[in-house]
């Protein structure tokens, strides 16, 4: 592999972890805050999604498409949260998987029933579209480029949120001990919805940026979730921080292992067993990735409770 | 979604009223399809197809129920278990996906149910495990792909790269289209099933040197590698069979897959009369451009039609020499099986162009000119 290949894979697997980052957020704000696990945090990107293609091909423009997934997915993500998610708090984790799955179920038929089962076309707008040469020599996809920005940009941004406004304050306290919090006089219930209402937005914003990429359709949500899963349980449950450092690490991971391991393989065996090896062990790499991060960092790479 | 169930008999109004025909007999058929979740796309294609010949046909005594698989093994061999033992169908027919395919079909048949399959053509059942109540509508697994390989060596490709997605299918892809491709493999990579993200693969592919690139990504996976590629800025030309550029998914793919070449046993322009109205009625009927899947489905409602035109579904040697003449008219011109009961049939390359603002396929040339699959000889019928 030549260096500038090796670079622009790079580039991939960090775009890659951005993108797995802006869902993790969202899903260990809200497993951290609220202690629920919420699979239905997966429907919600498909619902950014297909607010993004739907508004898109109304108006023409997919800055607004943009815009209507952070705000169709908060919405959609504020609502769920105040007729079933609030139920489930004091409830065992088993209820929780039960209910969201639920949802999941329910928001996937909802789309087809609106949408119907074919999938949507959303294309990248036209000032994004093409490659772009980087110092090097190298092109490289514009909107990938700019979705590691934008990326980074929300990293800094939720971090300067935790961090420095009374609502970051109102989210670490009640990651911290929710019954003084309300006590303190703090409205939990609400502090709660706007929480996960800020997940859901994210994860739709997530949605809107990949599916412009990849594909609108049913069902897009849910093996980006599982991922979603393993990097908060790399990164740490509740941590910002680990969120992005595991997301990144995941992306990398993932990106290199695909291109390097059938090749590494190919070395000492013959190229078609190689490939179907390499290809079954690369598609393994994460999760051999996650078991030795538990092993060595049982509580994940930024632990919250020490 | 996964779990929900449509017994569409009477949603689909089958039980019209009795206006039996000379000697015409019913038929009850279960269909299972893929009707929710990924791919239902295939599977509401399919059974449109389908039902749209039912609808046109005179024969009202021909009973279809129909179920979602949703894409999952073990509920298809559910599914098909109840239509056998409790609905007591004749005819079993639908299935999408190779994998659902052979867990259902080998025991079915074995309990002397008919299967025709309007989509799947798994390796498997095409040689060593033919049986003579098993009949494929559509093709053998790696015909497309076969065909695709034969192009390649016509326009002189001497350096492919070649791609599919790590699972049996896949691998059949890769294996049919080296099976006729004469040139070198600049690269030949199996991604993860389902995978969306070809960023990798598209780096590769641009470091590779290849003067082409072959690829089988059915779905979702499909569009993306599509519109990724489009954007990279990579501009080896692209082939592929028509699961990627059916009309299904066209339109979600967008601008990107335009002038791309993929082959197809069907093609909409395809200039015969039963096409023509198939084409014109099913836009009548559904407000949409046909699928190769759709043409699939209409050709096997056909084919079982035809057969019970001269034969009764309860006489099994008579229905199945019924079948196998193949009397009817193919949306494909030309049909005829071969001693395993699969089709040979003329592929076609096909171009993707844009008509007005919808895109489509238009016939180009002929891939393979009445082409068997390669596994016939091994079945011993």
């Amino acid at each position: 592999m030549t260096a500038a290949l090796f670079f622009e894979q790079l580039l991939n697997g960090l775009q890659f972890g951005v993108t797995l980052f802006l869902m993790a957020a969202g899903l260990t704000l809200v497993f951290g805050v609220m202690g629920l696990i919420n699979l239905a945090h997966g429907s919600l990107y498909m619902v950014g999604a297909f607010a993004c293609a739907a508004v898109a091909a109304a108006t023409g423009s997919f800055w607004l498409g943009l815009v209507a997934s952070i705000v169709a997915a908060a919405f959609a993500g504020a609502l769920i949260e105040m007729t079933v998610i609030r139920r489930l708090y004091n409830r065992d984790h088993l209820d929780q998987v039960l209910a969201t799955f639920a949802l999941i179920l329910i928001f996937s038929e909802g789309c087809r029933f609106i949408f119907g089962s074919f999938p949507l076309f959303l294309d990248v707008p036209a000032i994004l579209a093409g490659p772009i040469t980087l110092p090097g020599g190298l092109p490289y996809p514009i909107y990938r480029l700019s979705i590691i920005v934008v990326g980074g940009l929300v990293a800094l941004g939720l971090y300067l949120l935790i961090a420095k406004t009374r609502l970051g304050i109102r989210i670490r306290a009640g990651e911290a001990d929710r019954e003084m919090i309300a006590a303190l006089g703090v409205d939990i219930r609400t502090l709660y919805t706007i929480v996960f209402a800020l997940g859901a937005g994210l994860a739709g914003f997530a949605g809107a940026l990949v599916g412009a990429l990849q594909s609108v359709q049913v069902g897009m949500g849910e093996p980006v979730l599982i991922l979603a899963f393993v990097v908060i349980v790399i990164g740490g449950i509740g941590s910002i921080k680990g969120a992005l450092i595991a997301s990144i690490l995941v992306g990398i991971v993932d990106t290199l292992g695909r291109v390097s391991l059938p090749s590494l393989f190919g070395l000492f065996m013959d190229p078609s067993a190689a490939n179907s090896i390499g290809s079954s062990l690369s598609s393994m790499l994460i999760y051999v990735l996650m078991a030795v991060v538990l092993i060595f960092k049982p509580e994940g790479l930024v632990s919250q409770n020490g | 979604m996964k779990h929900l169930k449509k017994i569409a008999a009477s949603a689909l109004a089958l039980s019209l009223a009795a206006t039996s025909m000379a000697y015409a007999g019913g038929a009850k058929i279960g269909m299972i399809t893929t009707l929710s979740g990924g791919g239902s796309g295939l599977g509401i294609d399919v059974r449109d197809g389908f039902m749209l010949a039912i609808n046109q046909s005179d024969n009202k005594d021909v009973e279809v129920v129909i179920e979602d698989d949703a894409r999952k093994p073990e509920l298809a061999v559910q599914i098909a278990d109840k239509m056998i033992q409790s609905e007591k169908v004749d005819i079993l027919t639908g299935i999408i996906w190779s994998n659902l395919a052979m867990a259902v079909i080998p025991s079915a048949t074995a309990q002397g149910k008919f299967y025709l399959s309007p989509n799947a053509g798994p390796s498997p059942l095409a040689g060593k495990g033919c049986h003579p109540n098993y009949f494929n509508v559509a093709w053998q697994n790696d015909n497309l792909h076969e065909a695709m390989g034969a192009y390649a060596n016509s326009v002189g490709y001497k350096n492919s790269y070649i791609l599919a997605p790590n699972y049996p299918a896949g691998k059949d892809a890769l294996t049919g289209y080296k099976r006729f491709y004469e040139g070198d493999l600049a690269g030949e990579v199996y991604t993860k099933l389902g995978a969306t993200d070809y960023a990798a693969e598209i780096a590769q592919i641009r470091a590779s040197g290849a003067d082409s690139v072959f690829f089988f990504l059915p779905g979702g996976m499909g569009i993306a590698f599509m519109k990724q590629y489009a954007a990279s800025g990579v501009d080896i030309p692209v082939l592929g069979p028509a699961f990627s550029f059916d009309q299904g998914i066209l339109g979600a793919v967008g601008d990107a897959a335009l002038g791309v070449k993929n082959s197809s046993q069907w093609s909409k322009d395809l200039d015969n009369e039963a096409n023509k109205a198939f084409v014109a009625s099913f836009q009548e009927a559904y407000g949409r451009l046909p699928s190769l899947y759709a043409s699939q489905g209409f050709d096997t409602a056909n084919l079982i039609l035809s057969a019970l035109e001269g034969a009764d579904v309860k006489d099994a040697d008579a229905f199945r020499a019924a079948l196998k003449v193949a009397e009817f008219d193919s949306v494909r011109g030309d049909f005829r099986f071969g001693n395993n009961q699969h089709p040979i049939q003329n592929i076609y390359v096909r171009e993707v162009v844009k008509e007005g603002d919808v895109l489509t396929n238009k016939i180009v040339g002929l891939g393979l000119e009445q082409h068997q699959d390669a596994y016939a000889q091994e079945c011993g019928m």
